[in-house]
């Protein structure tokens, strides 16, 4: 019995080292958007919505954000025109009280993976893809912990077992996670030729997660510079008053 | 020395403003109560915090009405309809925001309001029911930012409106009945989201309305002061305008810089990640927590294994507060005076503060060898024994120091140090 308790006290252990190793492998960058200066760095975004396009489309959806959103991190209107083509959505009722296929508009929002939860359920697993359009504020450590999850996926360590279909990651709470590790050295093609390793593709859909989370971000720290600029002048100016006002007094 | 309060009101010009007081004393109210009401000269920056509450609840309202405007109490779009708001509305982010932690900023103006008028005894007579009657403002609060909290349908949303609704199926026989007839339902699902939204709305105008019974007690009582000392003479006060408005404004300066640069630079750090999980009936977050605000309450609901003692404990915490005038058997009201108060004061807000903490945590959790429960237990015995038997038994013991006679006495005194 004590044998046994060693032993799994020895693979917890194993396992803790396993997952603080992983961690310290890749440290999380220096997001530019952090910090009371801190905006996007729009390459960074445009790269990631190439992650997001190409990997994690296929299974999660961004149904908040719309297509002409992308124009915040730099497509021109025709390059949001082509993305937005590219997939059909359904309209209608037409003329004829018939539902039709048409190519997807700016104003359209993304158009999801999967036309229900069930279907979603049903090519995965059993899980649910979470939407990801606040994923970012919806997890404690928010844009750290996305990255620290896609660079996650690192060698089941001894005596660690995972149920059936899950996948080992040192990032996520009770180590078990049903998605693949999606992520791999060249998934994707960056169209600025920028190197897709793993750590750069988390990056950049992290940074791309974070806008589709927050896109007032920079207009907020933007306006709350002047804001602060203004208001400490004027509680200065309103502190000048108050003593002149109080001098009368003594 | 000047004697600023004691010209009296000179009578109106001007015709129209004349014309119109002998038919509604407008101007004249306005001024009897903004700008000649004698207010002791020796108020502190801690008096500032009544009136921030009152600029707190006039933004709360702009903002609340104007989100009003774009948001919808459904379960199925309420999510969305908030996150819309964030997203399409202009500015609806900053409105949002601004809603959002101005709740947090409204509790803290209240709480630190409330602690000062513990530490100067501001519920002594003849203050007691200017005193209950912030306490009700207090308790109209806690009902609307419970019921604001459910309005963006997030996970902690759900869930703690589930946890508190079920707190009154403690009450005996009855309870269960009394959770269906506040749900609409037998779960928390659209009715009570509709319900919620709407009493949401109703309840600030009815902290507006006791705002103003509290400002009506107030100005017939008059302030009290850092000294405890009711004002003898004019010496004793000056004018509510211009020294406290700009006195005042100041202090609106300063708030509204902490204010907002959590608004604009840091505006989810009081919020719960979760809530931003739409709700789901299915799934209970491992830690449900409510915001800081309410943290000591949930510590003392926890801390007592009955659950209707527990729920009886958590709203004594507050109803305790209305005994207070009969609780402090002591004549003097400054805590300044009182050497022992002053200590036993300070643990009292240790200790509240230890409550949030505790209650911030899971009971099972561990502070060094020491579980959060056993912590939140002692702090709630504590909380209790300050009011029921510490409070009361000094009273007798301690030995004030001497009290100055008047307000311009002291004052006198200090600045000719």
């Amino acid at each position: 019995m004590r044998a046994l308790r060693q032993i799994s006290l020895a693979a917890a252990l194993a396992a803790l080292f396993a997952a603080q190793a992983a961690a310290e492998e890749v440290p999380a960058p220096d997001w530019s958007f952090t910090g009371i200066f801190g905006t996007y760095d729009k390459a960074a975004a445009r790269r990631g919505f190439e992650v997001y396009k190409n990997v994690c489309s296929a299974c999660h959806s961004l149904n908040l954000v719309y297509y002409r959103n992308l124009q915040q991190i730099g497509y021109s209107e025709d390059e949001v025109k082509t993305i937005a083509a590219e997939r059909q959505v359904t309209d209608g009722p037409n003329d004829q009280g018939e539902m039709f296929q048409r190519p997807a508009r700016p104003t359209d929002r993304f158009v999801p993976p999967f036309a229900n939860d069930v279907l979603a359920r049903l090519a995965n697993n059993g899980a649910l893809p979470p939407d990801l359009s606040v994923i970012v504020k919806a997890r404690k450590g928010g844009a750290d912990y996305i990255f620290d999850l896609l660079n996650g996926f690192v060698d089941l360590p001894e005596d660690f077992t995972v149920p059936d279909g899950m996948f080992y990651n040192a990032a996520f709470p009770g180590y078990a996670i049903a998605m693949p590790p999606a992520l791999s050295d060249g998934a994707v093609t960056y169209a600025d030729q920028t190197p897709a390793t793993v750590p750069q593709m988390a990056q950049d859909v992290t940074t791309f997660l974070n806008w589709a989370a927050e896109p007032e971000l920079d207009a907020r720290k933007k306006l709350g510079l002047r804001t602060m600029m203004f208001l400490v002048l004027l509680t200065a100016m309103l502190y000048a008053v108050k003593r002149k006002v109080w001098s009368k007094l003594h | 020395m000047a004697t600023p309060a004691s010209t009296p009101a000179p009578a109106p010009e001007n015709a129209v403003v004349k014309w119109i007081d002998q038919r509604l004393p407008i101007f004249e109210f306005v001024r009897h109560h903004l700008k000649d009401y004698p207010t002791p000269r020796n108020l502190n920056y801690l008096w500032n915090f009544g009136s921030i509450a009152g600029v707190m609840l006039v933004v709360m309202i702009v903002t609340g009405v104007m989100l009003a405007m774009q948001y919808t109490a459904h379960v199925d779009l309420a999510f969305d309809s908030v996150e819309r708001i964030m997203r399409e509305v202009n500015y609806g982010w900053l409105l949002r925001y601004l809603h959002m932690n101005g709740g947090s900023f409204f509790f803290l103006a209240i709480y630190i309001h409330l602690f000062r008028g513990m530490y100067y005894g501001s519920y002594k007579a003849p203050r007691e029911i200017l005193w209950w009657l912030g306490l009700i403002i207090l308790v109209l609060m806690m009902m609307t930012a419970f019921t604001g909290y459910v309005l963006p349908w997030g996970q902690m949303s759900y869930w703690a409106a589930t946890v508190i609704t079920n707190l009154f199926s403690a009450i005996p026989w009855v309870g269960d009945s009394v959770v269906t007839w506040l749900w609409g339902g037998f779960s928390v699902d659209n009715p009570t989201l509709n319900r919620f939204y709407a009493l949401h709305y109703l309840l600030p105008f009815m902290i507006f309305a006791v705002v103003f019974v509290h400002l009506w007690a107030l100005h017939t009582v008059k302030s009290n002061n850092p000294l405890g000392v009711e004002p003898k003479t004019r010496q004793d006060t000056i004018p509510f305008h211009p020294y406290y408005t700009a006195k005042d404004f100041f202090g609106f300066g300063m708030f509204f810089l902490v204010y907002l640069a959590i608004v604009f630079f840091a505006p989810n750090l009081f919020s719960e990640p979760d809530n931003y999980i739409p709700a789901n009936s299915l799934v209970t977050p491992p830690h449900i927590v409510p915001e800081w605000y309410f943290l000591p309450y949930y510590a003392i609901l926890r801390s007592i294994p009955d659950k209707l003692l527990g729920v009886i404990a958590m709203f004594g915490s507050i109803l305790i507060l209305f005994f207070l005038p009969w609780l402090d058997r002591s004549k003097i009201k400054s805590g300044k005076f009182r050497p022992i108060f002053k200590q036993l004061f300070w643990l009292l807000v240790a200790d509240s503060i230890v409550l949030g903490w505790v209650g911030g945590n899971r009971p099972d959790e561990l502070f060094y060898s020491v579980s959060f429960l056993t912590i939140g237990r002692v702090a709630t015995a504590y909380y209790f024994g300050h009011f029921l038997v510490l409070l009361p038994a000094i009273a007798s013991i301690e030995k004030p120091k001497p009290v100055p006679e008047s307000i311009s006495a002291a004052v006198g005194a200090k600045s000719k140090d």
